[in-house]
């Protein structure tokens, strides 16, 4: 167990950019600006992989995961060979099959027989071995009663199942994949999942590039974390995985904070909305119409709201919540003079914009007194009870009968992160609870 | 390099089933099916019957008779070597999901295009030596035994060619379209559809010069000496010049393409 099976060696892998010239070069434009031995050098280059060394000792099942465009795929064809690092090295041991797109070589025209012999040679087995596994092929991708009709007659789900039973039947010493493991129905994914476990106990070496942090946790002995064409964390998958999920959070926070900026600037410099001026009625209905789902803001601006913030738990504003946590929505608003009349509102909406929650102080049966000047006000939510997803917030000061002082429809976004993947939208503190008849324990990953 | 070619050697298999697969889908889904192969260069020969009889008699010299089939014997070995080109051009672009997903050995492609063709070839010969023995033109025992070998320099000589068109479509994709034209030029710089006496007597047109410096000019005169006229195969000097050139050709295309290999993952 002690030998390396893949050992890559601070791989750097640079692609030209086409930025400087048209998609194609022609001849006569090279030719006319002289430019044609020019043209074949790279100008503008893009790193992909900024030297990557690894090691996957023979026998472990190693997992790649980043983000799109981080280089995981470009490491991946590295390895197999069908690109050469610019510099640095790969050396693999051993027979390598690589399930990077499937059924990549079948020709549509010829029988679903045909393609596996030809996809099995181009995979580097041999007609005899081929012929020896035939019906095994035919068999795990379900295609008996197909398997002499031509291929463009497939359903892509029938071509994806046969190009995988034919990869994964090379039996290889080191098993590449690229996110193809999602193939098929359910039954069909336990197939590939079933086989892939046996590679495992048989000792072979699976590299595996995946966005299923989950088969990660629950398949690798070791993972790579790769950033930006840089590698990130590595080692024992669990922890690679949580360094990555905080990363994607920190991002994800970022994105949606300049997401807000542009929606709110994007508000602010609208005209102030007519119809809350000329008809205060259409105005006040607006935030009763059905919760229509539309971005604005709109109101006579005698109160502003000049900032909202959420703030969470560890009392930073933020925009990516965890489910249960403790959140604060803070709106900062100025009076241009005092009014009596007035009332604080919040809405909750999903990302399809169903309103998950709304109320406003005078529901809530507060009376208004006064409000001058600045001031804030804090919607203090004790538990998040909302699943995972992306959600919008409306935040709005108005009179009691509904006239809009300053209205901001969904131009607030935060998303709540779970653990688990329950479904819905609100989740209901709850728990469990069983006869002794009944028995359940915890599933380890 | 050579590594590589010893490469290739392994992947007879391969080049052998995808050859196979070629033919299978060409004429998959037609009435005729295979039997097009026949079919085509039989009903080529009698267009040009028609036309060298009916609609342009005494345009040729009068001792080529028949003389659609002397043009047969010309244009049956360019349409493997044009048609290999044309499609070499594109194999590589048209091919590019093998290359990008799959560890696959790119040369493969333009062999491949070039050997399907030459089976094509194979099957139009029958159509050929029919109707030799049907206008009894006699055949030379001696002369059809130089045939492999001009067939065998032709094969090197596309295959050369094949590689490097091939390998630069994928940087310059004019040369597709390019080369649709030009295979149209070379087609009538070479004795195909004159004899090329007519050059070397009478002085008109390219001279013999010229077309002597274009190689598949030998090619076809040595098909026609051995198929078409009688009397021993007297070409065999400039033939064997030839094959030695194809060979160097051949292992120029491969270099070329050994060089550009890389870029294709990214050019396709």
């Amino acid at each position: 167990m002690s030998s390396i099976a893949i050992d890559a060696r601070d791989v750097t892998k640079v692609y030209r950019k086409f930025a400087h010239r048209k998609q194609f070069a022609t001849i006569k434009s090279a030719l006319l600006s002289g430019s044609l031995v020019r043209d074949l050098r790279p100008e503008e280059t893009f790193a992909a992989l900024k030297g990557i060394s690894f090691q996957v000792p023979a026998g472990c099942t190693y997992g790649i995961i980043g983000r799109n465009g981080s280089g995981k795929s470009t490491m991946l064809k590295c390895v197999a060979g069908i690109s050469r690092p610019t510099t640095g090295s790969v050396t693999v041991t051993g027979r390598v099959s690589a399930l990077i797109e499937l059924g990549a070589g079948f020709h549509p025209e010829i029988s679903g027989r045909e393609n596996v012999f030809i996809n099995g040679i181009m995979l580097g087995l041999t007609r005899k071995e081929i012929a020896r596994r035939f019906d095994e092929i035919v068999e795990f991708a379900e295609l008996e009663d197909f398997i002499d009709a031509p291929v463009k007659t497939y359903s892509s789900g029938m071509y994806m199942r046969l190009g995988f039973a034919v990869a994964i039947h090379v039996n290889p010493d080191v098993l590449l994949i690229d996110e193809v493991l999602a193939v098929g129905d359910e039954g069909f994914t336990h197939k590939c999942l079933d086989k892939f476990g046996e590679f495992r106990r048989r000792g072979k070496t699976v590299l595996l590039v995946t966005h299923s942090l989950a088969l990660v946790e629950r398949f690798c002995d070791e993972a790579l974390w790769i950033d930006g064409g840089l590698a990130g964390a590595h080692g024992d998958p669990r922890r690679v995985v949580g360094a990555y999920i905080t990363d994607v959070e920190k991002r994800e926070e970022r994105a949606l904070a300049a997401a807000d900026a542009t929606a709110q600037e994007h508000a602010a410099s609208e005209p102030v909305d007519q119809p809350a001026i000329s008809d205060p009625v259409a105005a006040a209905g607006a935030p009763d119409d059905g919760f229509k789902a539309s971005e604005g803001r709109w109101g006579s601006r005698d109160v502003e709201i000049t900032g909202v913030s959420l703030i969470g738990e560890d009392g930073q504003p933020g925009h990516v919540f965890h489910s249960g946590e403790v959140v604060t929505i803070e709106l900062s608003v100025t009076a241009k003079h005092p009014v009596t009349d007035f009332a604080f509102g919040i809405g909750l909406f999903s990302a399809d914009g169903i309103c998950c929650y709304g109320t406003n102080t005078d529901i809530a049966d507060l009376k208004s007194v006064e409000l001058t000047g600045r001031g804030t006000a804090r919607f203090v939510i004790e538990s998040l009870d909302l699943v995972e997803g992306t959600y919008k917030l409306d935040a709005a000061v108005h009179k009691r009968d509904g006239f809009a002082y300053d209205y901001h429809r969904q131009l607030y976004t935060f998303r709540v992160k779970s653990r688990t993947k329950d479904v819905g939208i609100y989740r209901p503190r709850h728990r469990w609870e069983f006869s002794p008849s009944v028995r359940l324990s915890p599933r380890g990953l | 390099m050579i590594q590589n070619l010893r490469n290739l050697l392994k992947y007879r298999g391969l080049i052998q089933s995808l050859v196979v697969r070629d033919l299978k889908a060409r004429y998959r889904g037609s009435v005729l099916g295979f039997f097009w192969s026949f079919v085509n260069p039989l009903l080529l020969l009698l267009i040009y019957t028609f036309v060298f009889t009916v609609v342009l008699p005494g345009m040729h010299p009068k001792e080529l008779e028949p003389y659609a089939l002397f043009m047969f014997c010309g244009i049956l070995p360019w349409t493997w070597f044009s048609s290999s080109l044309l499609e070499a051009s594109g194999v590589l672009i048209s091919g590019g999901n093998l290359i990008k997903k799959v560890l696959f050995p790119a040369e493969v492609l333009p062999i491949v295009t070039v050997l399907a063709n030459m089976v094509h070839f194979f099957l139009g010969l029958p159509i050929l030596l029919g109707f030799l023995i049907y206008f009894r033109h006699p055949l030379n025992i001696t002369d059809l035994a130089w045939f492999p070998v001009v067939v065998f320099t032709q094969l090197l000589l596309t295959v050369g060619l094949a590689l490097i068109v091939s390998a630069l479509t994928v940087h310059f994709r004019d040369l597709k379209d390019l080369l649709a034209n030009l295979m149209t030029l070379w087609f009538f710089a070479t004795p195909i559809i004159y004899p090329m006496q007519l050059a070397a007597r009478t002085g008109e047109g390219l001279s013999k010069r010229v077309l002597d410096l274009n190689p598949f000019t030998h090619l076809a005169i040595s098909y026609q000496e051995i198929l078409f006229y009688d009397g021993p195969f007297g070409h065999w000097r400039w033939l064997l010049a030839l094959l030695v050139a194809s060979a160097a050709l051949f292992l120029a295309g491969y270099a070329l393409f050994d060089r550009l290999r890389d870029s294709f993952a990214e050019g396709v």
